[in-house]
């Protein structure tokens, strides 16, 4: 089990971004993770994979426990090592390089099994075996995404941390993506989803978590929170009409550009 | 046009050293956004490490050359760890300042014991052949010259060779693409970080044994010779690697035909260019190139920023 314990992140050493957080993902299960925009699931994700160094953020409380050992501000080439492996927001794919060349940095902590997980990759997502000699730069949006979570399972992680693999994919491709996540799930990888799609992660996990302004403010398993009203009407949109949906994304990428910008 | 033949080889060759500190000097940048000013101190310091082992140690010359490579590209990655690890995340300019601190540094000390008469390195290159050169046909080459451009050769294609097979190759194209993916994948950016000035060391070194071996000899200026690299990256752009090597061949070749045809455009133009003209020519050259594309032959866009 990965457990994420009364967690505390602040960025900058004044923002305070998780208000004391705690995240139970346990072997073989799918765990979402859901909220709106900023309310610091990325921010989690990076606590866990030791992410937060790079942009400033510090742990100032509470730890993360990987089957019993404490693994709280480890390194990430560490935490890679143990087994937890993270595909970060927008994919972030190495677009100069080649496919092949993108699962061998995947590899990069886990050589002596290439071939093995290479094949294993490939097996789950025919499409980059045919691509594999392309710069990836040139895959589509979805095969992009594809590769991104290929690149970290080459790694042969036991916990997968999937941060918005749906984000500006069509809705057939998020479907695609739901079957992805189940197939990896069933070949014994835990997963920790992060998403804006509340439906569908509600659809594929088994427990999930909503986050609200740093705290968790719902924690249910999957189908109940399904059948909450108050989610049904914030979460899943079914009370709204589609357009406004679709605003709140345009609304996001804006914040998102402005937040990297300064 | 014999004469010009063998002005421009002899550029290419001048270029293709120039390209072994310009390398260094994007490969450090492209991996770790640093800006090293230190790289002719590096180079000088490679020299003059040979130039003890093998007189003043009495080691054999090519075990001297061997060792003082490999300790200049100790002594980059000593720098890394100490003085540019406590510098990660802030302005590129206030880092770059730490780099030319570090460089006088370097030469503080290596002058120091380097002295006011030019040292010999210990090498032969002086007693091969007729004053170091040898003649083909109407060509003559020195022989220092054309190691120069052998061995820079085979080093690119070496660094070639290991950005694209080996695993901490492949890793430091992938810090220098975007550290954080680079982080999630578990690379150990740290670690890339000291790779990437033990190659600048190293490559340093080897430029610093062409351009003080042989009757060159080391001397207290010896650095000035690394520095003019320095256009050569701003030419190529500072990112990119096959830049570095262009803008190097560019700036040798028009140093060495600046140095050799002077005299003539000063007669067909009637002016006088000045005793330093083949240094600064490339200057001009790199202030015309910049006009027409600010961030370099090759450079990105994202760079103008720096
Ligand atoms: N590097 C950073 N420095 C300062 N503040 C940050 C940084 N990264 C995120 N934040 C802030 O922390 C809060 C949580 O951000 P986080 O990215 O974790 O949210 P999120 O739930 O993933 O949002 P989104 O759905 O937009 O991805 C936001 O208010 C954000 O502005
Ligand atoms: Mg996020």
């Amino acid at each position: 089990m990965l457990s994420v314990k009364n967690l505390e992140v602040v960025y900058q050493d004044v923002i305070l971004v998780l208000k004391g957080i705690s995240i139970n993902l346990p072997r073989n299960k799918v765990v979402a993770l859901l909220g709106a925009n900023g309310a610091g699931k990325t921010t989690v994700l990076r606590a866990i994979s030791g992410l937060l160094d790079i942009q400033n953020g510090k742990i100032t409380k509470g730890e993360i426990i990987y089957d019993e050992k404490n693994i709280t501000n480890s390194n990430p080439s560490e935490i890679v090592k143990m087994g937890v492996s993270q595909v970060l927001e927008g994919r972030r794919i190495f677009s100069e390089i080649t496919v092949l060349e993108n699962l061998k940095l995947g590899a990069h902590t886990n050589t002596q099994n290439f071939e093995k997980n290479v094949e294993r990759v490939f097996d789950l997502f025919p499409l980059l075996k045919s691509r594999e000699g392309n710069i990836a730069g040139y895959l589509s949006g979805g095969e992009q995404q594809m590769l991104a979570i290929g690149r970290s399972l080459m790694s042969e992680p036991d916990y997968l941390l999937l941060d918005e693999p749906s984000l500006g994919l069509a809705p057939k491709l998020v479907d695609q993506i739901a079957e992805l996540v189940l197939e990896i799930n069933n070949l014994g990888v835990s997963v920790l989803l992060v998403e804006q799609n509340a439906n569908m992660a509600l659809n594929i996990s088994d427990h999930a978590y909503i986050m609200e302004n740093g705290t968790i403010v719902m924690d249910k398993n999957s189908l109940e929170l399904k059948e909450d009203e108050d989610v049904q009407e914030f979460y899943l949109g079914l009370n709204s009409n589609s357009t406004e949906r679709k605003s709140f994304r345009d609304v996001k990428h804006y914040k998102r550009k402005k937040r990297w910008l300064s | 046009m014999t004469f010009f033949i063998q002005v421009f080889i002899e550029g290419i060759a001048l270029g293709a050293v120039y390209s072994l500190v310009a390398l260094g000097f994007v490969i450090i940048f492209k991996a770790t956004d640093v800006l090293s000013f230190a790289q002719p101190a590096l180079a000088a310091l490679g020299a003059g490490f040979i130039c003890y082992f093998a007189t003043e140690a009495g080691i054999n010359f090519w075990l001297s050359l061997l060792i003082g490579i490999f300790l200049t590209g100790a002594v980059g990655l000593l720098i890394e760890r100490t003085v540019l690890r406590q510098m990660v995340g802030e302005p590129v300019f206030s880092v770059a300042v730490i780099t030319i601190g570090v460089d006088i540094l370097i030469r503080t000390f290596l002058d120091d014991w380097i002295g006011d008469e030019p040292r010999f390195l210990g090498d032969s290159f002086t007693s091969y052949g007729n004053f170091g050169s040898f003649s083909i046909g109407e060509f003559n080459f020195k022989y220092l010259e054309m190691a120069g451009l052998f061995v820079a050769f085979i080093v690119i294609l070496l660094l070639n060779l290991f950005f694209k097979k080996s695993r901490y190759g492949l890793a430091m194209l992938a810090t220098s693409f975007d550290q954080e993916t680079a982080l999630a994948q578990g690379i150990n950016v740290g670690r890339v970080f000291g790779l990437a000035w033990f190659i600048g060391g190293l490559l340093a070194a080897i430029a610093g044994f062409v351009f003080t071996g042989g009757f060159n000899t080391l001397t207290q200026l010896s650095f000035v010779l690394a520095l003019r690299a320095l256009p050569a990256v701003v030419i190529g752009g500072l990112d990119s690697i096959p830049g570095a090597i262009i803008g190097s061949l560019i700036i040798g070749v028009t140093q060495s035909l600046a140095g050799y045809y002077q005299y003539s455009i000063e007669e067909y133009f009637d002016i006088n260019l000045g005793l330093g003209f083949s240094t600064v020519a490339p200057y001009i050259i790199m202030f015309f190139i910049l006009l027409v594309k600010p961030e370099g032959l090759f450079g990105t866009k994202e760079v103008e920023r720096v």
